[in-house]
């Protein structure tokens, strides 16, 4: 096993045990990730993205193959807090105010109230949040909860973000804004984030890596390496080399015939 | 000034005009002409006020004037119905006219438009208490003027001089029913309701196994319980307090355990993320997304534990009680005792109700349903 990898899959595999019979979501998974990197899954639904990130997550467990997150098990992984987590959806909780929600994951953790409150500050800057602290969720639009839940991540201050799809249910003008940001976070923090999407351009965009992966069964048909610079405008999308690596990652999920059924 | 608002003040004012103009009898004499002038002066002022209506001089006159007039034609009618037993059209004509315009007054009150200050938390109160006065009045006037049988229904001032004059009776019988039998029931009920519902939830062998005798034990009927706590409890307050356990478990188990199960996956999921112990879910995420459900089971049974009370008294009781006076006055014919009765059930019932709301708005805030 690689001792520099954040992320190192050997042959996984994961079947769904169903009443019509096993449905295959991951099939032969190999997978390393090196710190710093900013990885995206992309492929059509039911390629098995999600599950993947779940399975990193320690949320559902392989039926067959190695898994190693941070050099431990992923359940020794999740027990020490090693990755944050953001979902499709904000799932904040209404009954908390954003500083509060914020602040949840450090409670658990049993932090004391100065460094927790020192953290909420930090990382709700960091997401430009500062001011809303009082606010109550229901009170901030979609894009503002998002970031919100983005700060409640990093609050674990982990070394490893995984994202599932966290922007899908934002229109098109907030996404950009806030990938934009997110690239700026990763500047600054050189986290490791491993991000699950279905948009090429959002892709394309973010990633330094991008798994391009097929379904039934769900595995990586193309792993590609981007080579545009870390440091991106959204400018970055009308060069070419942008639109050749749209290309090929186009190319790649048309080969895993992702497109015909 | 809407158009329905348009109807009611003129059929008010005629009724007024009409029964100064047809009195029937000398009502309005045996009191002097003051009571005719002051009527007579308020209708023409109305009528002024309604034509300039649009002006603040206008809307002044129109708001306040039919809730003035409709106040003193009430005088008017009071005082009538001590002194004669004779109603002619006159007093029928003024009470008409006197409710319509007290219907206006009400309406124009509740069109003013929401001011967060202390005119409106004045008038959120007055609407109802005006409301529930008028009512109190046609039932005194229609059960004295049509001379219903007392043991059919006593009119309200019979039920309040009842009242004023059993106030120590009607206290030992609400602190023996509802201090006492209900208060206790109700925690003990909701308690082990609530605690049942957190061991079951843990255990897919208790679901299967308890949850079936709960959904049993709540079907029985309640005077087929009520005896059998009396044996088993004895006559004084805690058999009552046993059928109120009884009876508000159940709706608290099952609400809780619904509640329990309302956190979405997404939620667990999160607090699994964040290697979240049972205890933290509880406390965290799940009891908090409960709140709603509990609340509810709450109040369900804040009305079931006082009528389970009431009713297992009438299965043995030493002789205080709310359920005991109203079965025993009942057998007397002294209705007025049972109203009496009825009216500490009632305001006991919907304080408690009302607490327990106002703790729900506080806690569940978040709900959308509360959501300011």
């Amino acid at each position: 096993m690689d001792d520099t990898s954040v992320i190192d899959i050997n042959d996984l595999s994961l079947t769904f045990k169903t009443g019509d019979g096993d449905v295959h979501a991951l099939s032969n998974i190999d997978l390393d990730v090196k710190p710093g990197e900013f990885v995206s899954l992309i492929g059509p639904s039911g390629c098995g993205k999600t599950t993947l990130l779940r399975t990193i997550a320690d949320l559902e467990q392989p039926t067959a193959g190695d898994i190693s997150v941070n050099g431990m098990s992923p359940h020794a992984a999740r027990m020490s807090r090693a990755y944050g987590y953001v979902f499709q959806a904000a799932a904040l909780y209404p009954w908390r105010t954003i500083a509060r929600n914020v602040s949840l994951p450090l409670e658990i953790m049993g932090l004391d109230a100065a460094t927790r409150q020192k953290r909420v500050a930090e990382n709700l800057q960091l997401v430009n949040l500062e001011g809303f602290e009082k606010k109550f969720p229901w009170q901030l639009s979609g894009g503002m909860q998002q970031r919100a839940s983005i700060a409640r991540a990093l609050a674990v201050e982990p070394d490893l973000l995984l994202m599932d799809e966290p922007f899908g249910a934002l229109d098109e003008i907030v996404r950009d804004h806030l990938n934009e940001q997110l690239l700026k976070l990763w500047a600054k923090t050189n986290k490791t984030i491993i991000f699950v999407t279905h948009s090429i351009p959002e892709a394309v965009y973010l990633s330094s890596k991008i798994v391009v992966m097929s379904p039934r069964p769900g595995r990586i048909h193309e792993i590609i390496d981007s080579s545009l610079p870390r440091d991106r405008t959204l400018d970055i999308r009308e060069t070419t080399e942008f639109h050749e690596i749209a290309h090929r990652v186009r190319e790649g999920l048309r080969q895993g015939h992702s497109y015909e059924d | 000034m809407s158009k329905f608002q348009k109807i009611l003040s003129n059929l008010g004012l005629a009724g007024v005009f009409l029964a100064i103009l047809f009195p029937g009898n000398d009502m309005f004499l045996q009191r002097g002409s003051v009571d005719w002038m002051v009527l007579v002066s308020g209708v023409i002022l109305m009528m002024v006020g309604f034509a300039i209506v649009k002006s603040p001089a206008g809307k002044f006159l129109t708001l306040w004037l039919p809730g003035i007039v409709s106040f003193y034609a009430v005088t008017i009618i009071l005082a009538e119905l001590d002194k004669s037993t004779d109603f002619r059209s006159g007093f029928w004509l003024l009470l008409l006219g006197a409710w319509l315009l007290g219907w206006l007054f009400v309406e124009r009150l509740s069109a003013i438009a929401d001011t967060p200050d202390i005119v409106s938390l004045v008038r959120n109160i007055a609407i109802p208490v005006i409301f529930g006065l008028w009512l109190l009045l046609g039932w005194e006037v229609v059960v004295r003027g049509f001379d219903v049988p007392q043991v059919l229904l006593p009119p309200p001032s019979m039920i309040a001089a009842r009242f004023a004059a059993s106030t120590s009776i009607l206290w030992a019988d609400f602190k023996q029913t509802f201090l006492q039998a209900v208060l206790i029931g109700y925690f003990l009920g909701c308690g082990s309701g609530f605690l049942i519902a957190i061991v079951i939830d843990r255990s897919p062998f208790l679901r299967r196994g308890l949850l079936p005798i709960g959904n049993l034990v709540s079907a029985l009927p309640i005077i087929g319980v009520a005896p059998i706590m009396v044996m088993w409890f004895g006559f004084d307050w805690q058999s009552k307090a046993a059928v109120v356990v009884v009876m508000t478990f159940f709706p608290m188990l099952v609400n809780t355990l619904a509640g329990l199960s309302a956190a979405s996956n997404m939620q667990l999921d999160l607090m699994k993320t964040y290697g979240a112990n049972y205890r933290q879910t509880l406390f965290k995420l799940r009891l908090p997304e409960a709140l709603p459900f509990i609340f509810n089971a709450l109040k369900i049974n804040s009305t079931l534990a006082l009528i389970g009370a009431i009713v297992a008294e009438f299965f043995g009781t030493p002789i205080v009680g709310m359920g005991f006076r109203i079965s025993t006055e009942v057998g007397r014919m002294n209705v007025d005792m049972v109203w009496a009765e009825i009216a500490v059930a009632a305001v006991a019932g919907s304080a408690f109700y009302g607490v327990i709301a106002l703790i729900e708005r506080r806690l569940t805030f978040w709900h959308p349903s509360l959501r300011a």
